[in-house]
């Protein structure tokens, strides 16, 4: 078999498992925020809605979205990851996460920044690291998450 | 018969692996592989003629001149142009559409007319068209395309009419693989006084493409899927048209005279050639003609037809596998270009495993986002082929689909 190095994208059951079973699907209506983004080279959709708690952190979230494995659950996996946060948070998890999945990044800096962030369940998506040209597929869901909130401020 | 083994040692990159497999490459419809003899000519003429061309007196410019009109005239045999001043060199088929669009279109598409195109164009054959006929306030009109993904002309009379000003068509889809029957649209267009562009882009790498015959006023291709290099294409346009065109570009080259106040245009091909040109290209491109009427191009077409047909029949396990195919069926209606789509892998997964594989295919919408779109999918997977492509190598990308899906299948459990 050919594709032993794919095991540890692909066979990793976080990833598969919220591909085939994405979490948070249900549409959210009137959400504090709102926001989409499509890759327009490979037509890969994803959406969000998110509402906010009293204290304006992340009570609830919507995810819906076409498209490969990984940008599928990467949606879902983000889905769950941002309860809690503040819009700040979110933010600065983007930046963060967006950083360490930089291939020009050396590797010792990566595992730094790696520790550094609480990945959670976020960490099966580390490995597209390993797949250059799909590291677009897993930062989609940030850049749809990063344009919704900067409209907001 | 042509003898591929021999074909395949011309190629140094088809002896590469990737990912420790054997290249398998089968994304011909985005680009093709060069065969030594065109990279052995561009290092050819940077070593030994670099000077440019249609200036200068001395021997490396007079030569390097010889050799880029040379190769105009190696391209207009080709596609049997008659005068080889009737090839204008662009940088790719989306320059050379570009061209018509702005040169002759502004002039000659008024408020009210229509633009006839099919479902199946490539963006570089759309987007032009859409900015033209906002401008103008002029429509676009489609051609409808039957389930199998083949023009439905029952209803042309209608669609091409007296208020047509340019039919523009693609000869072979790059996303379906579908051939379409230009020459009969071509004699329709000129029926109703409507000028007929053919985007050659995938036909002409791949069978006899005779502009005479199909009569038609313009042609678009691009060098590099037909075995040249990138950055040279060219668009071949009947004589009278071009003569009666404004320029597109306007500078050095192109210039017949030149004053503190104006300027007058050089005669063709120069007039739609402003700036230095891509020579060693223009020069590359002729060497892969020579290349390709050397194995001869009906006998590629023959070829092809006969890989195609063994790939749709070895396709149908897939199709067991519920794997879709797009396109005609019937090998005489399409090129070889296999476009599917599979059940529980998106094509951009497949494409990964497949190149863990060592196989090249593209997968994506293909620039034909409308069309692919109405397949009722985001994207396909598509293999294409050349003439460098064996029977054995798509026994390969058969069996690497299907362990694919397997593969992809066995991981949700």
């Amino acid at each position: 078999m050919a594709l032993g190095s794919l095991n540890d994208l692909y066979r990793d059951k976080v990833i598969l498992d919220h591909c085939r079973n994405p979490r948070n699907s249900a549409v959210l209506d009137l959400p504090d925020v709102s926001c989409e983004a499509i890759n327009p080279f490979c037509g890969d959709e994803i959406r969000f809605q998110i509402n906010l708690d009293d204290s304006d952190r992340v009570r609830e979230v919507g995810f819906q979205g076409e498209g490969c494995a990984i940008n599928q659950a990467a949606g879902s996996i983000v889905s769950e990851a941002l309860n809690g946060l503040t819009l700040t948070d979110v933010l600065d998890l983007s930046k963060k996460f967006s950083r360490i999945m930089e291939a020009s990044l050396p590797k010792d800096v990566v595992v730094a920044d790696k520790e550094a962030i609480n990945l959670g369940e976020l960490s099966a998506l580390y490995k597209v690291r390993e797949f250059p040209v799909r590291v677009k597929c897993a930062l989609l869901v940030w850049s749809a998450l990063d344009s919704g909130i900067s409209t907001l401020a | 018969m042509l003898d591929v083994q021999k074909i395949r040692n011309d190629f140094p990159i088809l002896g590469r692996e990737v990912n420790g497999h054997p290249l398998v490459y089968m994304d011909n419809a985005a680009t093709t592989q060069k065969p030594r003899q065109v990279i052995q000519a561009l290092v050819d003429y940077y070593e030994n003629f670099n000077a440019n061309v249609h200036r200068g007196v001395h021997t490396l410019s007079m030569e390097a001149t010889d050799m880029y009109e040379d190769a105009r005239k190696k391209v207009a045999k080709f596609i049997n142009a008659g005068d080889p001043d009737t090839v204008i060199w662009t940088r790719n088929a989306s320059e050379s559409l570009n061209l018509v669009a702005y040169s002759w279109a502004r002039e000659n598409v008024e408020s009210g007319e229509n633009i006839v195109l099919t479902p199946m164009e490539h963006h570089s054959n759309l987007v032009p068209w859409q900015e033209l006929t906002r401008e103008k306030n002029a429509a676009i009109r489609y051609i409808p395309l039957d389930n199998e993904g083949v023009l439905d002309l029952s209803d042309i009379d209608s669609i091409i009419d007296d208020r047509t000003a340019l039919v523009s068509v693609v000869h072979m889809s790059n996303a379906l693989g579908t051939v379409n029957p230009i020459k009969k649209l071509c004699d329709l267009a000129h029926a109703r006084g409507a000028k007929f562009l053919v985007d050659g882009a995938q036909s002409v790498p791949h069978m006899v493409v005779d502009v005479k015959e199909i009569d038609c006023d313009f042609m678009a291709f691009s060098g590099h899927k037909m075995m040249g290099p990138t950055g040279i294409g060219c668009l071949y346009a009947k004589k009278d048209v071009l003569e009666g065109m404004k320029p597109f570009l306007t500078g050095g080259e192109m210039v017949l005279e030149v004053s503190y106040e104006k300027a007058s245009w050089a005669d063709l091909p120069m007039k739609f050639e402003a700036g230095t040109p891509n020579i060693a290209d223009a020069i590359a491109l002729g060497v892969a003609v020579d290349y390709l009427e050397d194995i001869g191009m009906a006998n590629i077409d023959e070829y092809e037809r006969d890989l195609t047909g063994y790939a749709l029949n070895k396709f149908i396990d897939v199709e067991e596998e519920g794997g879709k195919l797009f396109g005609p069926r019937n090998p005489d209606q399409r090129g070889g270009i296999i476009s599917f789509d599979t059940p529980d892998i998106h094509p951009h997964d497949l494409g990964t495993l497949l190149d863990q594989m060592g196989i090249a295919v593209r997968t994506g919408h293909h620039c034909a986002m409308p069309l692919v779109r109405s397949l009722g999918v985001a994207a396909t997977s598509r293999a294409s082929f050349y003439v460098y492509n064996t029977k054995k190598e798509v026994d390969v990308l058969i069996e690497g689909i299907l362990e694919a899906m397997r593969y992809f299948r066995d991981g949700v459990r």
